[in-house]
């Protein structure tokens, strides 16, 4: 059948085809398909910078033009990757510039880059038009400048909460007079302090960037600049303002308020940094087209943040911080029937006690509300099993649902139990659940419920939870969509984990940090599972100099092709012997 | 199939080794879950002190401070910080690591001074600040602009 038509054909019917999970299924219809499917792959996605060499990529894929990549583990974000792990961009950088030299899109997450990759990225392609650097971390504004100075025909700058180096200088102004192309700005996460040659910079570049449609700026940009960066961008549809504050000036607010009535496209809204809630009804305007509202940095009342919501309708995503209370919440409720996303950040997670009156109550308001609500990213101090029945019940379109209850092991507050049937209901209702976090005081109950009833589960994050390894075996054993499993502070050991070894080769990565895996499961592990690199992680020392029995600090687990990695610190120790060998 | 079917089935298959490996067994189970009682609940005797400890301290640890817990990003935990806080990093020479403190948490210099001898298990600022005229050293500081200033001249507010 394959050669009744011509490769170009072939090639061509590939070219509509863009999902990677379809595009793989082609490559394994035979070899002839193969072939052109991979002459003619554009896009590639790497979950895992480990698991697959830079080399090997190039070998199978000649021809890409956008490359995205993750390096650390998710748990990174909570500071539980110590510093020098790895996730080193610069050998798959220095690969493509090689191999791509027509490059277009470069997306990393939670990678190591230096000045000197970034400065090998805007000499190495020529026609390079998007960097995404979400989470990551080791440049500073000097590389940033290499890119505004060499990348001609850049479309894109996203630097979504990476940690950026602010050396002064004004790496804006290198963005040559000529560049015109800048269709998505975003530097929220730079400096809070900026000088005048870095705004008025801003001002020019969004000034004759007529394709500019989201733009993100940093603390640094002061309300009052932000009205005339409006004007200049009347198209935006994603906004990210600076400062939101300023002394109280009459003129200051009907100017930013008639700026922004002319931006009748925007549909996204986010940064409202050290907010004065007076100057909030500067948006009313816009309100009822928004779909999008991030607040999590406004610390406003929930009055002010109440007024402003009910007037967006059309909302679907809202980020905010539980100075929203039970209150406002339900005011979302009863206003925003559109909402598919929420989530509720801790304006004081350290704090001994609440601050707000954000509880249980508030969640189970919005699920009852709004019927498309899929998405739940929710902090509090406090909940009940019965509520978490009645989100279930409410809401069986769920897919992702994180709980984060502050204070570990916390029962139900009204029953004093575990918190087992509640999530075991979230679990047997939500059939599309893809994605979940747990909290609270939970024993091996729960794990059976997930093993039994999350059939579809991707992602399941666990923390001071279970009993012992019977929890860990449901989930191994049970979860057949199970791709990336982390785990902390739970009682786990080496039964559930030797038991399952095969399963870990389906997934792409297990993480268990302070659990009671033993450096002789970890050996055992690696020994036996070629195509699983086990890494341990211990600051303490090489763990050789401890009994074998002896639990590791942390096990990080996942599938490679590539074999042991060759860029370890001194504290993560892999369980390939031969690699050691080698080594020693 | 029945819980108690599954639980059964646990107990006679998972062991130390993988399927085929029958030499561990029950034995090395048993030996193992020992010590890991051990290392938590045994204060004197333990075979691998440094986890110990850490399992002694994460009990008697302040909760806030456990790490990465609450699971709120890194770069949001900054930002709550910059809000509520004023955190300054101290360094003291001979001294391995640098230490950081909560400038909001001290209502004054005298202590300021007191933190600063507990991080760095030293003596002898206080009583400098305290009786000026008496002591053979005086607690000075560098300022923003590099000048070297004599501590308490600027209120603390």
């Amino acid at each position: 059948m394959a050669h009744s038509f011509p490769e170009e054909v072939l090639e061509h019917v590939f070219s509509f085809i863009d999902s990677d999970k379809d595009r793989n299924a082609v490559s394994l219809v035979c070899k002839s398909w193969y072939e052109i499917e991979r002459w003619c792959r554009r896009k590639i996605f790497i979950g895992n910078c480990y698991a697959v060499t830079p080399r090997i990529m190039i070998r199978r894929f000649p021809e890409l033009r956008s490359v995205s990549l993750k390096g650390k583990p998710h748990f990174a974000d909570f500071d539980l990757v110590p510093e020098g792990w790895g996730g080193y961009v610069d050998p798959w950088v220095s690969a493509m510039g090689r191999a791509y030299p027509l490059l277009e899109e470069l997306r990393l997450k939670r990678m190591v880059v230096s000045d000197d990759t970034l400065e090998m990225v805007s000499k190495s392609f020529k026609n390079f038009k998007v960097l995404v650097l979400s989470s990551c971390e080791g440049f500073t504004t000097d590389g940033l400048a290499s890119i505004a100075a060499n990348c001609r025909n850049l479309r894109e700058l996203d630097l979504r909460e990476s940690d950026v180096e602010d050396l002064g200088g004004n790496w804006l102004s290198c963005f040559p007079e000529s560049c015109t192309s800048l269709v998505s700005l975003n530097i929220s996460c730079l400096g809070s302090e900026w000088s005048l040659r870095n705004l008025s910079a801003l001002e020019r570049l969004v000034g004759r960037s007529p394709n500019l449609r989201r733009l993100r700026m940093n603390r640094a940009v002061p309300l009052d600049k932000l009205a005339n960066l409006l004007r200049r961008a009347p198209y935006l549809v994603e906004l990210g303002t600076g400062a939101f504050s300023s002394e109280l000036h009459p003129d200051v607010f009907s100017n930013l308020s008639g700026a922004f009535s002319g931006c009748k496209e925007l549909r996204a809204l986010s940064g409202f940094w050290d907010v004065v809630p007076a100057y909030l009804p500067a948006v009313y305007t816009i309100c009822s087209g928004l779909t999008s509202l991030n607040l999590s940095y406004a610390a406003v009342q929930s009055s002010d943040l109440v007024k402003l919501i009910t007037q967006c309708q059309n909302l679907q995503r809202l980020w905010v911080l539980d100075y929203i209370e039970d209150s406002g919440l339900e005011a979302l409720a009863e206003s925003c029937k559109n909402l598919q996303e929420l989530r509720v950040f801790p304006s004081d997670p350290f704090a001994a006690e609440p601050n707000v009156t954000l509880t249980e109550q508030g969640l189970v308001a919005v699920s009852e509300g709004c019927p498309k609500l899929e998405s739940v990213l929710y902090f509090c101090r406090q909940f009940t099993n019965d509520a978490l029945f009645t989100i279930a019940k409410n809401r069986p379109s769920l897919t992702r649902f994180r709980l984060c209850i502050i204070e570990p092991r916390t029962p139900d507050y009204i029953t004093l139990e575990p918190l087992d049937a509640g999530f075991g209901a979230i679990v047997q209702n939500c059939k599309e659940l893809r994605r979940l976090s747990l909290s609270g005081l939970l024993t091996d109950r729960v794990f059976e419920h997930i093993g039994t009833h999350a059939k579809k589960l991707e992602m399941l994050s666990i923390a001071f939870a279970g009993d012992g390894d019977l929890g860990l075996h449901h989930v191994l054993s049970g979860c057949e969509s199970l791709r990336k499993l982390e785990i902390r502070d739970c009682p786990f050991g080496d039964k559930a984990l030797l038991a399952n070894a095969a399963k870990l080769e389906t997934m792409r990565s297990l993480w268990m940090s302070s659990c009671s895996v033993s450096f002789e499961a970890c050996k055992l592990l690696g020994q036996k599972m070629p195509r699983l690199n086990v890494e341990v992680i211990d600051e303490r020392g090489p763990p050789d100099s401890r009994p074998e029995s002896c639990p590791v600090n942390t096990v990080y687990i996942y599938r490679s092709i590539a074999g042991p990695r060759l860029d370890m610190p001194a504290f993560v120790w892999t369980m390939d012997e031969e690699l050691a060998l080698r080594l020693s | 199939m029945s819980t108690r079917g599954v639980e059964a089935e646990i107990i006679t298959e998972l062991r130390l080794g993988l399927p085929g490996n029958s030499s561990s067994g029950e034995k090395n189970e048993k030996k193992k879950k020992r010590v890991f009682d051990e290392m938590v609940n045994d204060e004197g005797n333990s075979s691998c002190s440094g986890n110990e400890r850490k399992n002694e301290n994460t009990e008697k640890m302040n909760k806030a401070q456990v790490v990465g817990w609450p699971p709120v990003c890194s770069y949001r935990k900054k930002l709550i910080q910059r809000d509520n806080t004023m955190y300054v990093k101290i360094s003291m020479d001979g001294a391995p690591f640098l230490r950081k403190i909560d400038l909001g948490n001290h209502k004054g210099y005298p202590e300021l001074a007191l933190a600063f001898e507990k991080l760095f298990d030293c003596h002898g600022i206080r009583e400098a600040l305290k009786d000026a005229d008496n002591s053979e050293y005086i607690p000075i500081y560098e300022d923003k602009d590099g000048d070297w200033m004599l501590v308490g001249d600027v209120p603390w507010e």
